[in-house]
């Protein structure tokens, strides 16, 4: 089986456009984990997730994963969505409603030849908890349990890429948070490139690995998530929500209470976790918890402060506030928001050095 | 009870009726799809086409098919040249006059089963690797089979009713053409009032079965 794995890419161009909306994608997604599409509604996020599963057949449209073209107009080449070898999860789940959940699961199984099937099944029922809702009708599931389902259905067709459009859209809060664990086995326990289509910035800081910003159509920012997370030169996308993400790893567990989190070239206290030493995971710091000060303060009750060195100044894209970069010293990154008469009064320019004060800290498991 | 006559009227409307309905099934499936699902802009025209019986007098129906079948017709002529000879006053000529009689009442149930429906279950399918004549037996006409039950009961009922066409069309030719409407006339022509009565009110008795039917599988989809 090929993989699209290591050095394979996936290859999206669209343009297309209807009644008032226009797409205009070019797009090089790196071949493995979770590549977010994140968007306001109207931004062309699914629009783009569509023409990628074949949904949607843009006129001058190019797709290719890896060394497999799915469409390319100028020879001629479409592949419709039923030979496409993707797993598709949609917004409501979409399961067959005349069809047991087992009978869901078996039929994209079943016709995608998948061999050892039998093992195959097991597995990914096991990975998503579905055992005890196999025999169970749709419409007696909750939401969540039809999305695990939808996701378990997908994934059972050995999808070359798994295609998911807010999955976790019309889920209330409880229900996510049931879910986002199995999302994030997924991105660990696959090897397949996951494109996931999203508006909101939690599942992007929790989910993603690599993040395309998606704005009137067209990719307003693609790369690495910390990168394109601390670019201060759009500040439409995320306003409130903006922030960083610190990958972490379990320091100790200290006396009082509190737990140390390293990553490369600091530390920062968050209370008691019960996960062990050396456990990973990642946090989300938002820009609106962190201030800057130009002296260190001993006489605050912020326990993380953090020297760091002014790398950039940018609209915060709400009223009275800029967005700072700060470069921490190992190279990790945290962004500021700050209001700017604040900006004014510090002096904060380019290549100052200050000190970072972290009011909080989510850790997102 | 029933005089020979009655009994052969009776048999030769179930088999009318039982012909039709699952031809129209047959037939009728493919333009319901069709018409569920184009945004051509035939949609329109053809859709008044199917529509036409249910608001024309079945005596103009049955005049224009008289005409088309005839030996001049375009009916006519296709099946004079296979060797067939002509419909009118034939049991195959009531069955193609029934076709277009009864065509809506099967058509549009499950039509808007299928537009119920949407494109939504089709496209999970298609992402399940299913291509469209798989999808379609699998996924949309499971999904639409109460459209499917009640088309083929309205169908059904529909073809058992009617009395102009196949004045027009069958004449009324004992054991060839004569359906049970015509047969009630024919008693009431008569003054067999007695007979009139016994055949009418069987076919009461079938219509109120039928209407009654009908709720039990609407009312057995909403308990679903």
């Amino acid at each position: 089986m090929n993989n699209a794995s290591g050095g394979a890419r996936i290859v999206a161009r669209f343009k297309l456009s209807y009644s008032g909306f226009e797409l205009d994608a070019r797009l090089d997604l790196p071949g493995k984990k979770i590549t977010i599409l994140f968007g306001h509604s109207g931004s062309g996020k699914t629009t783009l997730l569509r023409c990628m599963a074949g949904l949607i057949r843009a006129p001058n449209g190019f797709m290719a994963v890896g060394p497999d073209l799915w469409q390319d107009e100028a020879q001629g080449i479409f592949l419709p969505v039923h030979r496409r070898p993707i797993g598709l999860v949609f917004q409501d789940a979409n399961l067959f409603p005349h069809l047991s959940v087992l009978k869901n699961l078996r039929y994209g199984m079943r016709r995608a030849g998948a061999g050892d099937a039998r093992d195959a099944l097991g597995s990914i029922v096991s990975l998503l908890s579905l055992e005890p809702l196999l025999g169970r009708m749709p419409e007696t599931l909750s939401g969540g349990e039809r999305q695990r389902v939808a996701i378990a259905r997908a994934l059972l067709t050995r999808p070359r890429l798994l295609l998911l459009d807010e999955p976790l859209a019309s889920l209330d809060f409880k229900r996510k948070l049931e879910i986002l664990p199995y999302l994030e086995r997924l991105r660990s326990e696959l090897d397949i490139p996951i494109v996931y289509v999203t508006h909101s910035p939690d599942e992007v800081a929790r989910l993603g690995d690599h993040l395309v910003i998606m704005e009137g159509g067209s990719p307003l920012a693609s790369g690495a998530l910390a990168e394109v997370l601390t670019r201060v030169d759009l500040p439409s996308a995320f306003l409130d929500e903006a922030g960083t993400v610190l990958d972490v790893k379990v320091g100790a567990h200290e006396g009082d209470g509190l737990t140390r989190l390293d990553f490369e070239g600091g530390a920062i206290h968050v209370a008691r976790r019960k996960e062990a030493v050396g456990q990973t995971m990642r946090c989300r710091v938002h820009a609106r918890d962190v201030s800057i000060a130009l002296a260190r303060h001993d006489d605050t009750s912020i326990l993380n402060i953090l020297p760091a060195t002014v790398a950039d100044i940018g609209e915060a894209g709400t009223p009275g506030h800029v967005l700072v970069l700060l470069i921490l010293p190992a190279g990790a990154k945290l962004l500021a928001r700050i209001t700017s008469r604040s900006c004014r009064l510090l002096g904060l320019k380019r290549g100052l050095a200050v000190w970072a004060q972290v009011k909080a800290v989510a850790i997102l498991g | 009870m029933f005089t020979a006559q009655d009994i052969s009227a009776l048999q030769l409307t179930l088999k009318l009726a039982a012909t039709v309905t699952v031809l129209l099934i047959v037939t009728g499936t493919p333009i319901a799809w069709w018409l569920a699902r184009t945004k051509s802009f035939w949609k329109g025209p053809v859709s008044a086409c199917v529509s036409l019986p249910l608001v024309l007098p079945p005596t103009v129906l049955g005049f224009y098919m008289l005409l088309a079948m005839g030996p001049h017709g375009p009916i006519g002529k296709l099946t004079s040249s296979l060797g067939l000879g002509t419909l009118p006053f034939t049991f195959q000529g009531l069955v193609v006059a029934s076709l277009f009689y009864s065509l809506p009442f099967v058509v549009q149930p499950i039509q808007n089963a299928f537009e119920a429906m949407g494109d939504r279950p089709l496209e999970a399918a298609a992402s399940l690797r299913a291509g469209p004549w798989d999808a379609f037996f699998t996924v949309a006409v499971p999904l639409a089979k109460p459209g499917f039950v009640t088309g083929a009961i309205l169908g059904f009922a529909h073809t058992v009713g009617e009395f102009g066409v196949v004045l027009m069309i069958g004449g009324n030719i004992p054991d060839k053409t004569r359906v049970v409407s015509v047969q009630i006339y024919d008693h009431v022509e008569a003054f067999e009032y007695a007979e009139a009565h016994r055949l009418a009110a069987a076919m009461v008795v079938f219509s109120f079965v039928v209407l009654l039917g009908l709720t039990a599988t609407k009312k057995a989809k909403a308990d679903e």
